[in-house]
Order: C-alpha cells, then sequence, then structure tokens
C-alpha cells in the first residue's frame, strides 16, 4: 500500500514536470504564431520590406521556443502509456480520440508547414508564404482545441459509459465528446493566453531594443501591433477564464470549493475570500479577508443559488461511496463470469456512482469490510489542495488584471505615438515578460490539482490510475527527466537570450536606407 | 464478417501503415543524423546534409507522435501494456528522441566548433538509439513479452529492462538501424552532390546489404522461436476484453500463416527483390527509385512481422491466454467508426500537403548555399 502511494505520488511528480515545462513553450508558439501571421499579412497588403524584417526576425526567436516545445510534446504523447497505464487503458476509447485527432489535424499541419515557413522564403511567392505561415498559426491552435477536448473529459465527462464487459468507459456520442462546454471555454482560454504571452514577449524585447534606441523602427511597430493584439486577448482570456469558472463552478464544486476555500455551505448570497490562510487538515481559514455577498453571483450569476462547501461535498461523497459498493462488487463476478445475469443487473443499478466506491477502495480494499474510519478518510480525499489552489487562483488572476492594465497603458501611448518618452512604461515591459508563464503554469495547476483526487472526474481516482512501476524505476526516471530538461531550458535561454541581444539580423543592403528614408506610418 | 471484426481488421491494417509511415519517413531522417558525422566530413558538409531534412524533419516526425495517438485511440490496451511494460525502452527512445528537434534547430546557431561537434553526436545518439530500440520492440512482440492482468485488466510487467536487449530483439534493431541509414542515403543523394553524395552511395549500398543479411538471418531463427495460437475464445466480434480465451505456445507458430496462405511469401520476398534492386538503383545513381525501393522493402518487412503474427499483437510470454490480439484489445466499435472517419479525410489531405512541401523544398542542397542563408540550420 505504502509502495503504491509512493509510485503514484511520484508518477503525479513526473506528469506535472514534464507538462509544466512542455506548457513553458506552448504558450508562445500559440501566441507569436499568430503574431508572425498579422506582420506578414501587413508585408503582404503594404509590400513594405520592414514587416519581412518582422516576420524574420520574430521568426527565428519562435524557431528556437518552438524546438524545445517539440521536444517536450513527444513525451506528453507517450506518458499517459509510460505511467498511467491504468488510466490509458481506462479511458483510452474516448481519450484516445481527440489526441489522434489532435495528430491528423493540428500536428501535421503545423509541423510541416513550420519548416516552408522558416525556410521557404526565397521559394515562394508572398502569397504563398503568408498562407503558410496561416497554416502554422491554424495548426498549433487546433493543437490546443484537441489536447483540452481531451482535458474536458478528464474535467467533466461527457459521451462516455462505463462498459462493465472491457472493464473501461466507452464512447457513447462523439459530438458530447467534442462540445464539451468545458472544453470549449477552456480552449478558447488557454489559447488567448497564449495569445497574451506572446504579446507581452513580443514588447518586452521590442522595449529592450526602443530604451537602448536600436532597431527603433522595427521595435516599434513590433510593440504597436503586439499590445494591440494583447489588450484584446487579455480582456478575451479575463471574460473566458469568468465563463470557465461558470462552467467549471457546477460541474467541479471540490474544485471551486478550493479555488475559494470554502469550507462551510453558507446561505446565499456567500461571501468572497479575497485572501485567506486555508488550513487543510483543519477545514477552516487561519485568516481570512472577506467581501461579504460578492461570491454568490461572482460564480453562479445569480443570488439565490446555493454554492456547497466542503462540509456539504463530504457528506455527498459518503453516501455516494456507499451506494456505489454494490456496483464495484458486481464488477469482480462481471469478470469471473461475463454472463452473470444478476451481477450486471446489479451493476446497472448502482454504476452512477462507481467512482466513489473505486474512491473508497484505496483504504479498504476489501469493500465489504470497509469501516466508518475509512468511509471520512476517503471523503476527506475529496477536497483537494485548498491552499495550493486557492493561492495560485489568486496568482493568476492578479497576473491576468496586471497585464491588461500594462497592455492597456501601453496601447493608448503605442497609439498617440508618444511610447518613446514614457521610459518607465519601456523599461517594465522585459520585467512583465515572466508575468504571462507564471500565469499560466499556476492555472494549471488550479486546473489540474483542483481535479483531485480523480484522474477522470467523479470516475477515476487517481490512487488507481497509474502504471505498476517499482519506486526505483519511478526515481530513475524522474531523475532522468528534471536533470535532461534543465540543461535543456539552461541552452534554450542561452540562445534565447543571445539572439534577442543580437537583434534583427544585418539588414539587407536594398532593405536598409529604402526603409529609413521612409516617413514614420502613423499606424499599423 | 462482423462490422466490428472488419473493423478491428481495418485497424490492424492502418497500424502497419503508420508504422510504415514512421519508418520510413522519421527512419530517412535518423539514418541522416546517425551517419551525420560520416557523409559530412567537413562543418560545411554536415550542414548540407543537415539542410536537405531540414525543411521536413519536424513533418516527418508527425509519424512518430500521430503513432502514439493513433495506438492509443484504436489499441488502447496496447498502448497501456506496451508502454508501461516497456517502460526503461521508452524512456531510453524519448530522452535520446527528445535531442533531436534541438539538435536540428540549435546546433547551428553558434559557430563553436566543439558546440557543432557536442550536438553532431547528439543527433548521432538521436538518430541510431531510436531505431534500434524500434527494431528491438518489434522483436519483443515476435518474442511474447512477459507480462499479466489482474481482474479489472490493471497491466503488471515481470520482466526485467535487460531481457528486452536479448539476441532476436538486437537482430531487429540492427535491422531497422540499416534500413534506415539506406533510406537516409538515398535522401541525401537525391539532394546532395559531389563527395557527400558518393559517400551516401557507399554507405547506402552497405546498409541495404547488411539489412539482407540480417532480414535472412531473422527468417531462418523465426521458425525456433515460440509461436502463439488461439485455443478457444476471442470471437472477432467480442468485447476487447483479454481475459476469456486460451492459447497455446508452440514453437514455430509463426510460420503456420505461411503454410495457410502461401501467397504470403510473397511479403518476405518482396523484401528481398526491393532491396536488392534498390541498392542496384543506388549504384547506378538512381536515388529517387532507390529512395522509393527502401520505403518498399520497409513497408514488406512489417508486413512480414505482421502476417507472421496476425492476429496476434502482444504476446504475453508469462501468461500467454492474457495475450493481445486483434479481437481483444481495440477500441470499440463507435470509436474505430470515427477514427477511421477522420483519418480518411485527413491523411490524403496529409498526404497533400506533406508532397506539396517537398515539392517546394526540391533540388540540391549545395555547402555554400547553406553558409550564405541566415535562417539554415
Amino acid at each position: 500500500m505504502h509502495d503504491l502511494q509512493t509510485v503514484v505520488d511520484l508518477s503525479r511528480w513526473q506528469f506535472a514536470a514534464t507538462a509544466l515545462y512542455h506548457f513553458l513553450f506552448v504558450p508562445l508558439t500559440l501566441g507569436l504564431s499568430f503574431i508572425l501571421a498579422a506582420m506578414e499579412t501587413v508585408y503582404f497588403t503594404t509590400g513594405r520590406e520592414i514587416y519581412r524584417e518582422m516576420a524574420r526576425f520574430w521568426g527565428k526567436l519562435f524557431a528556437i521556443n518552438f524546438a524545445l516545445g517539440v521536444a517536450t510534446g513527444l513525451t506528453m504523447e507517450f506518458e499517459f502509456g509510460t505511467n498511467w497505464s491504468m488510466y490509458s487503458r481506462f479511458v483510452g476509447d474516448v481519450f484516445g480520440a481527440p489526441l489522434a485527432i489532435e495528430g491528423l489535424m493540428a500536428f501535421f499541419m503545423e509541423s510541416t508547414f513550420v519548416g516552408l515557413m522558416l525556410f521557404g522564403w526565397e521559394r515562394m511567392s508572398r502569397g504563398k508564404h503568408l498562407l503558410v505561415t496561416y497554416m502554422v498559426a491554424l495548426g498549433s491552435n487546433l493543437s490546443a482545441l484537441w489536447i483540452l477536448i481531451a482535458n474536458g473529459f478528464m474535467q467533466s465527462p461527457h459521451g462516455a459509459v462505463f462498459d462493465p464487459h472491457t472493464m473501461r468507459m466507452q464512447l457513447t456520442s462523439f459530438t458530447d465528446l467534442i462540445f464539451n462546454a468545458d472544453a470549449q471555454a477552456k480552449f478558447v482560454h488557454t489559447s488567448i493566453a497564449g495569445y497574451v504571452t506572446a504579446a507581452i514577449f513580443v514588447a518586452g524585447v521590442s522595449a529592450y531594443y526602443l530604451l537602448r534606441n536600436r532597431h527603433v523602427e522595427l521595435a516599434k511597430r513590433s510593440f504597436r501591433m503586439a499590445v494591440l493584439f494583447g489588450v484584446f486577448a487579455s480582456i478575451g482570456v479575463i471574460s473566458l477564464g469568468d465563463a470557465l469558472g461558470f462552467v467549471s463552478g457546477s460541474a467541479q464544486p471540490a474544485k471551486l470549493v478550493a479555488m475559494e476555500a470554502l469550507w462551510k455551505t453558507e446561505k446565499p448570497p456567500a461571501g468572497f475570500n479575497l485572501i485567506a490562510i486555508p488550513d487543510q487538515a483543519e477545514q477552516r481559514n487561519l485568516y481570512e479577508l472577506q467581501i461579504p455577498k460578492v461570491l454568490t453571483p461572482l460564480v453562479t450569476h445569480t443570488m439565490t443559488e446555493v454554492i456547497p462547501g466542503a462540509d456539504a461535498i463530504e457528506r455527498e461523497a459518503m453516501v455516494r461511496m456507499r451506494d456505489g459498493i454494490p456496483a464495484a462488487l458486481a464488477l469482480r463476478r462481471l469478470s469471473a463470469d461475463p454472463n452473470d445475469a444478476a451481477a450486471l443487473a446489479q451493476f446497472r443499478a448502482h454504476e452512477k456512482d462507481l467512482g466513489y466506491a473505486l474512491l473508497l477502495q484505496r483504504y479498504a480494499p476489501d469493500l465489504r469490510k470497509a469501516t466508518p474510519a475509512d468511509f471520512e478518510r476517503a471523503a476527506r480525499d475529496v477536497i483537494p489542495n485548498v491552499p495550493v489552489i486557492f493561492w495560485s487562483f489568486r496568482i493568476m488572476v492578479a497576473a491576468g488584471f496586471a497585464m491588461l492594465a500594462y497592455l492597456v497603458l501601453a496601447t493608448i501611448y503605442s497609439l498617440k505615438d508618444t511610447i518613446l518618452d514614457k521610459r518607465w512604461l519601456l523599461r517594465l515591459a522585459p520585467w512583465m515578460i515572466p508575468v504571462p508563464f507564471i500565469a499560466c503554469e499556476v492555472g494549471w495547476l488550479v486546473a489540474e490539482l483542483g481535479r483531485q483526487p480523480w484522474t477522470v472526474y467523479d470516475v477515476l481516482p487517481t490512487w488507481m490510475s497509474a502504471s505498476t512501476h517499482s519506486v526505483g524505476y519511478m526515481i530513475f526516471s524522474l531523475t532522468g527527466f528534471v536533470l535532461l530538461y534543465s540543461a535543456f531550458i539552461v541552452v534554450e535561454m542561452y540562445l534565447m537570450v543571445k539572439f534577442i541581444r543580437l537583434g534583427p539580423g544585418p539588414a539587407p543592403d536594398a532593405a536598409g536606407p529604402r526603409a529609413a528614408g521612409r516617413a514614420e506610418p502613423a499606424a499599423v | 464478417m462482423e462490422l466490428y471484426a472488419l473493423l478491428k481488421v481495418i485497424w490492424w491494417l492502418l497500424l502497419g501503415v503508420l508504422l510504415v509511415g514512421l519508418a520510413v519517413m522519421v527512419g530517412m531522417d535518423m539514418g541522416v543524423g546517425a551517419a551525420l558525422r560520416y557523409l559530412g566530413r567537413t562543418d560545411a558538409q554536415r550542414r548540407a546534409a543537415l539542410n536537405m531534412i531540414g525543411p521536413h524533419w519536424d513533418g516527418n516526425q508527425v509519424w512518430f507522435i500521430l503513432g502514439g495517438g493513433a495506438i492509443f485511440a484504436a489499441w488502447p490496451t496496447i498502448y497501456a501494456t506496451a508502454f508501461s511494460g516497456l517502460y526503461v525502452v521508452m524512456l531510453l527512445l524519448l530522452w535520446t528522441m527528445i535531442l533531436r528537434p534541438l539538435g536540428f534547430e540549435y546546433r547551428s546557431k553558434l559557430p563553436s566548433a566543439r558546440w557543432r561537434a557536442l550536438w553532431d553526436w547528439g543527433l548521432f545518439v538521436s538518430g541510431a538509439v531510436p531505431m534500434i530500440v524500434f527494431g528491438a520492440a518489434i522483436g519483443n512482440m515476435l518474442e511474447g513479452v512477459p507480462f499479466h492482468f489482474t481482474w479489472d485488466l490493471q497491466s503488471y510487467y515481470t520482466g526485467s529492462f535487460i531481457d528486452l536487449f536479448n539476441p532476436f530483439a538486437i537482430l531487429c534493431g540492427l535491422m531497422a538501424l540499416a534500413l534506415a541509414l539506406y533510406q537516409g542515403a538515398a535522401m541525401v543523394m537525391n539532394r546532395g552532390e559531389g563527395e557527400i553524395r558518393e559517400r551516401a552511395r557507399a554507405l547506402g549500398s552497405a546498409a541495404g546489404l547488411a539489412a539482407l543479411v540480417l532480414f535472412l538471418i531473422g527468417g531462418f531463427w523465426l521458425p525456433h522461436l515460440p509461436g502463439y495460437v488461439i485455443r478457444a475464445g476471442a470471437a472477432p466480434d467480442g468485447p476487447a476484453n483479454p481475459l476469456h480465451k486460451s492459447v497455446a505456445v508452440l514453437t514455430g507458430a509463426w510460420m503456420d500463416n505461411f503454410h495457410a496462405h502461401p501467397l504470403l511469401w510473397l511479403l518476405p520476398g518482396a523484401v528481398f527483390a526491393a532491396v536488392l534492386l534498390g541498392v542496384w538503383a543506388l549504384r547506378r545513381g538512381h536515388s529517387h527509385l532507390g529512395w522509393w525501393l527502401g520505403a518498399v522493402g520497409w513497408a514488406c518487412t512489417i508486413g512480414t512481422v505482421g502476417a507472421a503474427m496476425f492476429p496476434f499483437m502482444m504476446p504475453s510470454s508469462s501468461d500467454p491466454s492474457q495475450s493481445l490480439t486483434v479481437w481483444d484489445a481495440s477500441s470499440s466499435e463507435l470509436t474505430l467508426i470515427w477514427m477511421l472517419g477522420w483519418t480518411a479525410v485527413f491523411v490524403p489531405i496529409i498526404l497533400i500537403y506533406t508532397s506539396w512541401a517537398f515539392w517546394v523544398m526540391r533540388g540540391k542542397v549545395r555547402p555554400e548555399q547553406v553558409e550564405a542563408d541566415e535562417h539554415a540550420y
């Protein structure tokens, strides 16, 4: 038992480390690909060389980032199988489909066209190259769509039902799987978060040049395009974040409890904890700064709906565990004899709570002998890690509004063309670069830690999802990933900084004087 | 035949297509990577060789990624059991493959000779090791892997990591590497000139012949390996549950399908014909023809393995009755139908734009050209 727990914990650490690391590179790809496309669109329509130079320069940085995104993405495609074999077998019939479609529809497009985008400048007409660049952007964003459809199934499973003969979830409706509200909201929220990331990145690097009076023409235009793009994107992220909160608030009440440190069910409208120090063991807040009556309208968009607190969720979990036990017991009989009609009927009568019985099984391997203490420990598990989720959520939201504020100011001065006088705003820009990355990472912490103790919400508990490796294997692989990935990020950061310092390559002889001789355009 | 059984067979064939796509396209790039230090003696020559596949390696690599995704979607039990069972081997594969994108993208970004030499070795490792692992994995499938399930279908692998590198598996691994070197050499001949092309010609011919020798040894070895036969259960249209059948292990049983359907001998025959002709074509300088013959060689090699094993996919050497077969390891009927639809729409589109990409980037890559292009690898 102890060993199993260690293996599951190490598997979680490994998945979290590799996925969070992968997502350091993804947002920039999602957003920068569209910024490249926008720059090239201007080049295509106006024919001005400087926009081509912009697309090529930012394309170089895009490629450095893209390589690590691809490299670390390889791990992700296989890690469900290598480390979460029970999970993979249990939901592969449903979860595997969007992953495969992601490959068919998105990865091929993105990866085939990125080669043409980077290498094909001299081999295609302007129009064709522009089309290629749009294909890269479309491909990378489609890949986000499909992976988030897969993730949406983990958060709020729709379109599948457990089949006792194959002992797994099986697809019942492909359209329910795709048009999952959680997946849709999360796709838009996540991909636009990538646009904000890219906007802040481009603005930060451009400001670095503007402050040093280097590549001023290129940097000014890049800065303006980036912040304009970013301002719309950050409004989108925040409003979709609200939609996502609304969706997951009803689909995953325990996640909401953790995000808001809501231990006790309150009479609506409930208060909103702006700041709190949650104590998981005691199930209360050691300190809280509460704004009364704000949480209910914020989350439910009504004044009267009750938001269940941790207490109510645990009570319900106990009921569902008890109800699920006959289903779990029937499964064992069905495994021995698939034609056992009585067992099948028993399973059908209790199948909706099977997941809760599996949750209990962690503490009571023989469910018939489960004690009240087992029930209580399992019920405690239903509430995820409140302090981490509560604070991750607040960091994400604060980062989101800080970026919005920055982008609004930057857009105003950039459009008024007085940005060069606002040195403090330019000086702040490079320091803003880490902010969207932090926001993306903690956003994932909220989403995935908030899903615990489930790998598939209400269906499959995390404790039984992992592969049956030894602790030694897991220490070996986790160490290997950490060492390898740490070395990679050092190399990537080094090259990124070096190429940013170098700046746009020596301007082609023909373009230099022509660009310099042109009057400054008022707007993009 | 029932629809569900038919879908399983179609997806078994599509898995073959995927493996061929992976072997040909990724194998080609890995062959170039593994032979980079041989093909290019100077930095300029190495850069030229890298840039021949530079615009395409990323798109090609998606065959590998799609392989993972498609096995997950169509054969989830295989995805779960094989990748967790072969854990350390998978790590070896992933850790070396991860070096490849960085090798391509970062190698020529800095002028330092030591930096570049380091990445050249990185590309060698990330070309040779994954191909050996790929072949060895197929070899292990032929031999059977020690795993079993509990009643709730949690899988346990009971062998050791070293067992996976047994002599037969290493033979298969080396053959995969030889074919990859052949394919990479044909590509470099297509797009290279002068010294590089000459060295590629020599390498390609040698690798092709080596592959044939290894294939021949494997062919004589196969009848002496334990093969697997379904004795009862595993109805072709039955639910995907591997617990309800019985399987016998008989030495030489992998030859049964060939004895029952003599036409299948055409597959190994075609491997010989295609690769021999291919070597001849490379020697005569017809490298495009040689490339396509190499692809045929790969397809028939994988076809030979499939024909020997059908309907087995991943036999269990420790509990043969729990082996995974075409009939009890697939997804549900609905998932297979949906995935077939997506595949039917997107694979032709992929082939069209991939061909276009190769067409746009066609022609010789010269070392001088590469030096002049700031975007080149």
